[in-house]
């Protein structure tokens, strides 16, 4: 079995294979060369199933999917989408992020787009449905900010993570809007922001319109989850309802913002992100021009600076879904840049290694088995 | 029967730039195109039947916003697609 990565960009899809210690890396010819890989991600219940959120110029998005191991693709016979004549006359602009449903579920994926909507699938990614207990909940309007779109590209639903205990027990992530759950398989939700501050708002304890930008709940310690904010770095341990700002302890210099935050598979104390400008008009690149990772051990009690290979300096953004994580027995950990680099670290960040470059803007990073 | 002009980012469905369909409105028409050539429609218009933005349909040389517009057996269909951006 080989490993690889599976990396999603502005300009299509690029499977990166590696040797065995993870040092020599090769990198595919395009696959959809020209579509937007919004999120690629392949299936860890059935390896030979890939699915991709796409789009296409101005066409209307859609999901490929493959069978087998990303040599052939089909489109969805019925994409995800809105239910037509609806009260809100809503369309579906991006799917936006993908998420394998619970262990327990073979061929049950979610779906989060742009409008906020959420949808699944029960067929591996062919047909497709609305979760009508999210989409057409009575405070969804209010929720997601309906119909005016608070961010530049379109507001969107992410972060659809499962509690591996409880197949009904999801959490999925509004930017912007907040942290919604749901106990019963998405018939009901409700919010869990408290603690989560939000500077654009003048009130200082929100029940819901924060930002999170990523949010990972932690396999073997499910009751912990981090998110990485538009407005900090939170951690929480339900049954709490209030999230801590673990990001206070970072440097000061370097602030908590960012985008992705990866959690270690077996090590609920263990999370890495990747900080970015904060500052006056929000560059969103590295504090400085400085690249770095930074990692925790302690559950965000501390942090330390990863950047050892890393350029001494660069002005590049890794997005929500472009750093993660494989499950090895040393884990390796990745990214993907804006500038269309992919890094990795095979000691847990102490230094770190370009694996491909001058690919595409990256979008997305996944990690992937290969027969 | 109607003559439809795909133009290039549709063309991994039919693989024809130019191709038949039936149907007596551009909304018929566009359904026979999903008939033969699945997932085609939705690239185009979306769930709630509008026309996307930066897509247009040309029955002729005359735009056709309007599904409903007939269409008869010597008239050619063209989608159109704006490309933008970098």
């Amino acid at each position: 079995m080989g490993n690889g990565l599976l990396v999603g960009t502005r300009k299509g899809i690029f499977v990166l294979k590696a040797d065995a210690d993870r040092h020599t890396w090769s990198v595919s010819a395009p696959h959809f060369l020209g579509h937007i890989a919004q999120h690629v991600m392949q299936d860890p219940r059935n390896p030979q199933s890939i699915l991709a959120g796409m789009s296409t110029g101005h066409l209307g998005p859609t999901v490929f999917r493959s069978d087998d191991g990303g040599d052939t693709w089909k489109e969805a016979t019925k994409p995800p989408a809105f239910r037509t004549g609806e009260r809100l006359q809503r369309s579906l602009k991006s799917v936006f992020w993908l998420s394998p449903g619970h262990h327990s579920q073979p061929g049950v994926w979610y779906a989060g787009g742009s409008p906020q909507g959420l949808f699944r699938t029960d067929d591996s990614g062919d047909t497709w449905t609305t979760v009508d207990g999210w989409n057409d909940h009575p405070m969804w309007e209010t929720w997601a900010e309906w119909p005016v779109e608070q961010t530049p590209d379109g507001s969107m639903l992410h972060s659809v993570v499962h509690d591996p205990r409880d197949p009904a027990h999801m959490y999925i992530g509004l930017s912007s809007g907040g942290v919604f759950e749901t106990l019963d398989a998405g018939a009901d939700w409700h919010p869990l922001n408290l603690g989560v501050v939000s500077p654009m708002f003048p009130d200082r304890d929100m029940e819901f319109g924060q930002d999170p930008h990523c949010v990972r709940i932690h396999p073997t310690n499910p009751d912990r989850l981090y998110q990485q904010n538009h407005c900090g770095i939170y951690r929480i341990d339900r049954p709490a309802t209030r999230w801590e700002r673990i990001g206070d302890n970072m440097p000061k210099s370097v602030g908590d913002i960012g985008f992705p935050i990866e959690l270690h598979p077996r090590d609920p104390d263990t999370a890495w992100v990747f900080p970015m400008d904060g500052t006056d008009v929000w560059p969103r690149t590295s504090p400085d021009g400085k690249p770095a990772a930074y990692r925790t051990r302690d559950g965000g009690g501390s942090w330390t600076r990863c950047d050892k290979g890393l350029p001494d300096a660069g002005w590049f953004t890794v997005k929500r879904q472009a750093m993660t994580v494989d499950d090895h027995e040393q884990i390796g950990v990745y990214f993907g840049t804006t500038s269309g680099e992919v890094w990795g670290s095979t000691d847990e960040g102490e230094t770190w290694q370009p694996i491909a470059s001058h690919l595409p803007e990256i979008y997305t990073v996944e990690p992937a088995t290969f027969s | 029967m109607p003559r439809v002009r795909i133009p290039t980012p549709l063309l991994s469905y039919t693989n024809a730039t130019w191709v038949q369909a039936t149907g007596d409105t551009v909304e018929e028409v566009m359904a026979d195109l999903d008939r033969a050539y699945p997932g085609l429609r939705f690239r185009v218009i979306d769930e709630q039947n509008a026309i996307r933005k930066h897509m247009r349909i040309f029955l002729n040389n005359d735009i056709a916003d309007d599904l409903a517009t007939p269409v008869t057996e010597a008239d050619e269909v063209t989608l159109m697609q704006a490309l933008s951006g970098g």
